[in-house]
C-alpha cells in the first residue's frame, strides 16, 4: 500500500499535467461555440445562451470543400495505417523469421531512417512526386507518410515477432500453411497489440501535419483539413469561428480511430497477460 | 507402409558436425525412441526427419518415398512439439481443424476426424476453450489430437513430457502407449528420460555427439550395452565402472590391488587395461558370491521397498548397490559386496564391449 502523501502527490501531479495538456483542446472547444465578439472579449468564458452560437460551425459545414478536406483527411491518414502496417509487418516478419545475406544490414538502414528525419529530404521528395506526376494527388501524400512511418514501425514489430515461439512458425509449416498464411494466420493476430499500438503513432502525426500538404497537395482539392483551415486565417482577417469549429470537428475522427486502436490495445494486452 | 529409412545422413551447421552418418531405420507401427544427452543431435535428428532442418548430405525416405527435398506438410508427418505449439487465438477445434482447412478438407470430413480424435483422447468437453484456458495435460492432448487428425504416416514426438509434472507424465506416458496400441502409428519419439525410453519403444536408440551409439531393443541394450556410454547411459542409477588390469587368466586385478576371478575372453591378453561395469541391481551386500570386493559404507539411501548403499572401495572409488528389504548395515559398516558373474560388463580401453 502507498502511503496517504505520496498518492495525493502523484494523482497531483496527474490532475495539473492533465488539465495542461487539455486546456487548450477545452479552450478551442469552448469558444467554437461563441460569437465573434464573445471570443474576443472573454475567451475564458463558457458559452452562455447570449454569447451562443453555431455561426463557425455554420461556415465549416456551408462550405463543401471543408467536408471534401475531412475526406481527404481520412483517406490519406486511413490509407498511410494500412500501408505501413501491411509493410512494416511484413517486412519485420522477413527480417525477424528469415536469414539471408543483407539481413542486419538492411536492418539497420531500416534504423538509421528513424534517426534522420524524413523533411531533410523535402526537396528531393518533391521533385521526385513532381517526376511522378503525382503533385496535387492524396498518392504522393500516402507514399510519403508511409515511407516516414515504415522504420519506426518495423522495429517495433520486429521485437514484438521475436517473442513469437519458433514452434508456432514451425507448427503452422507441418500443418501445411505457405509462409503467406503463417504470416497472415498466425503471426499477425498473435502481434495485433504491436499493430495498435504502430496505428496510434503512425495516425496523430499523419492527422495532424501541415508540411508535406503544403508541399505536396496544396491545391486541387486534394488538401488535407489542417491545410484547408488555412483558408480562413488570413492576413488581415482571420475567421476565428470558422477556425475553431474546424479544429473542433477534426478532433472527432482521429478520436474515434484512436478508441477503435487503444481497445483493441488493451484487450491484447491483458489477453496475454491472464495465462 | 510407413517405414522411415535414413542412410548416411549428415548435418552440420557451420564446421560443428550436429550429425555424423545417421543410419536408422523405423519399422512399419514401430514405436523408436531416440534417446542421449542433451546437445547429442537427437532433436536435430527428429526436426531433419520433419523436414523443419535441411541436411547436408544423406537419404531420407518415409514410406518408400524419397523425402529430402519435400517441405513438411509433404512428408505426411505430423510433429508434437516440446511446447505444445498450440495456435494460442484459436479455440481447441480450430486448433485441430487449422491444418485440414489449409489442405482444403471438406468441412464434414474435418468434423468427423476432430470428433474422433476429441473422443479418443477425451476432448470434447474443451472443444470451444482457448489453449489458455486448458492445463498443461489437456494441452499435452490437444497437441496430440492436432497430430491425429492429420493422419500421418509417422508422427514426431519432441521430448512432449517434460513439461509436465511428474504424476501427469507418466499418466501421459501410459496413455501415449496405449494410443500407439491403438492406432497402429509409426512413431519416433524424443527424450533424455530413459524411463520413458525403456517403457515405450519397441526400440531405442542412443546417440552420443551426433552418432548413434547403439539401437536395438530396450532389454538388449540393457543387457547388452555395445559400449561404455550406452552401458552408462541406460539404468538408473547408472552401471558402476571399475579400471582394472587383466593378470595371468583369469584374473582382474583392481587399481586398489583386490582381485577377481572372471572368465576372461581371449582377446583379453594379460596387461590389457579393461574397465569391469556392473549394475546396482546386480550386486549385494555381504553376500557369499564367487565375486567379492572389501570396502565400507558410506551411505544408504532408502526408498522404501528397496534402497542404494554407496559403498567406498579402498581405492576410493564409490560403487552404487542396489539393497531389498532391510540390509542390516548401517554406515560406516565394512562391508563385502558380491557380484553376480553372468551380469558382469567388460569394456576395452576404446570402451568397446569385450565380455
Amino acid at each position: 500500500m502507498r502511503k496517504p502523501a505520496s498518492a495525493i502527490a502523484v494523482h497531483g501531479i496527474l490532475i495539473l499535467y492533465t488539465a495542461l495538456a487539455l486546456f487548450p483542446i477545452l479552450l478551442v472547444i469552448m469558444n467554437s461555440f461563441k460569437a465573434r465578439k464573445a471570443i474576443f472579449g472573454a475567451p475564458l468564458a463558457l458559452p452562455t445562451p447570449s454569447t451562443f452560437s453555431l455561426i463557425g460551425y455554420d461556415k465549416v459545414f456551408g462550405d463543401s470543400s471543408i467536408v471534401s478536406y475531412y475526406l481527404n483527411s481520412i483517406t490519406v491518414t486511413g490509407g498511410t495505417i494500412f500501408f505501413t502496417l501491411l509493410f512494416g509487418a511484413m517486412a519485420a516478419w522477413a527480417l525477424t523469421e528469415y536469414k539471408f545475406r543483407w539481413n542486419t544490414l538492411l536492418a539497420l538502414f531500416l534504423a538509421v531512417g528513424i534517426m534522420v528525419p524524413i523533411r531533410l529530404g523535402s526537396v528531393s521528395i518533391i521533385q521526385l512526386i513532381v517526376e511522378l506526376n503525382l503533385i496535387n494527388t492524396l498518392t504522393a501524400l500516402i507514399f510519403v507518410y508511409t515511407a516516414q512511418n515504415l522504420p519506426l514501425s518495423i522495429f517495433i514489430l520486429s521485437e514484438f515477432m521475436a517473442q513469437i515461439p519458433k514452434d508456432l512458425r514451425e507448427a503452422g509449416r507441418c500443418d501445411g500453411l505457405s509462409e503467406y498464411n503463417i504470416f497472415f494466420y498466425i503471426v499477425l493476430p498473435l502481434i495485433r497489440p504491436a499493430m495498435a499500438t504502430v496505428a496510434v503513432f503512425t495516425m496523430i502525426p499523419v492527422w495532424n501535419d501541415l508540411w508535406f500538404p503544403l508541399l505536396l497537395a496544396p491545391t486541387g482539392g486534394k488538401q488535407t483539413i489542417t491545410l484547408g483551415i488555412q483558408q480562413f486565417l488570413g492576413q488581415y482577417i482571420t475567421d476565428w469561428n470558422a477556425v475553431l469549429s474546424a479544429l473542433s470537428t477534426a478532433i472527432i475522427p482521429v478520436l474515434i480511430l484512436y478508441v477503435i486502436f487503444s481497445r483493441q490495445l488493451i484487450r491484447g494486452l491483458t489477453s496475454g497477460a491472464v495465462k | 507402409m510407413s517405414e522411415v529409412k535414413i542412410e548416411k545422413l549428415c548435418k552440420s551447421y557451420g564446421p560443428v558436425e550436429v550429425l555424423k552418418d545417421i543410419d536408422l531405420t523405423v519399422e512399419d507401427g514401430s514405436f523408436v525412441v531416440l534417446v542421449g544427452p542433451s546437445g547429442c543431435g537427437k532433436s536435430t535428428l527428429l526436426r531433419s526427419i520433419a523436414g523443419l532442418e535441411p541436411v547436408n548430405s544423406g537419404n531420407m525416405t518415409i514410406g518408400g518415398r524419397q523425402v529430402n527435398d519435400l517441405p513438411p506438410a509433404q512428408r505426411e508427418i505430423a510433429m508434437v512439439f516440446q511446447s505444445y505449439a498450440l495456435y494460442p487465438h484459436m479455440d481447441v477445434y480450430n486448433n485441430m481443424a487449422f491444418g485440414l482447412k489449409f489442405a482444403k478438407t471438406p468441412k464434414a470430413e474435418i468434423d468427423a476426424r476432430v470428433n474422433e480424435a476429441a473422443r479418443i483422447l477425451q476432448l470434447d468437453p474443451l472443444l470451444k476453450r482457448r489453449p489458455r484456458e486448458l492445463s498443461g495435460g489437456q494441452r499435452q492432448r490437444v497437441a496430440i489430437g492436432r497430430a491425429i487428425v492429420r493422419k500421418p504416416q509417422v508422427f514426431l514426438f519432441d521430448e512432449p513430457l517434460s513439461n509436465l509434472d511428474a504424476a501427469l507424465r507418466i499418466n501421459t506416458r501410459v496413455e501415449i502407449a496405449k494410443l500407439h496400441k491403438m492406432l497402429k502409428a509409426t512413431i519416433v519419439y524424443v527424450t533424455h528420460d530413459q524411463v520413458e525410453a525403456m517403457t515405450l519403444a519397441d526400440k531405442i536408440v542412443v546417440m552420443n555427439k551426433g552418432r548413434v551409439e547403439q539401437a536395438g531393443k530396450p532389454l538388449d541394450l540393457y543387457y547388452k550395452p555395445n559400449n561404455l556410454f550406452v552401458a552408462g547411459f541406460i539404468g538408473s542409477p547408472a552401471m558402476n565402472f571399475l579400471p582394472a588390469v587383466a593378470k595371468k587368466s583369469g584374473v582382474l586385478e583392481l587399481s586398489d590391488g583386490q582381485e577377481l576371478k572372471v572368465k576372461l575372453p581371449s582377446a583379453c591378453k594379460p596387461g590389457d587395461k579393461v574397465t569391469l561395469g556392473c549394475r546396482p541391481e546386480h550386486m549385494t551386500l555381504g553376500g557369499t558370491g564367487m565375486l567379492k570386493l572389501n570396502g565400507m559404507i558410506d551411505l544408504i539411501e532408502r526408498l522404501g521397498e528397496s534402497g542404494f548403499a554407496h559403498v567406498r572401495l579402498p581405492s576410493g572409488q564409490s560403487l552404487v548397490i542396489e539393497v531389498r528389504g532391510d540390509p542390516g548395515f548401517r554406515s560406516g559398516d565394512a562391508v563385502n559386496t558380491s557380484l553376480e558373474a553372468k551380469h558382469l560388463h567388460l569394456f576395452d580401453t576404446l570402451g568397446h564391449r569385450i565380455y
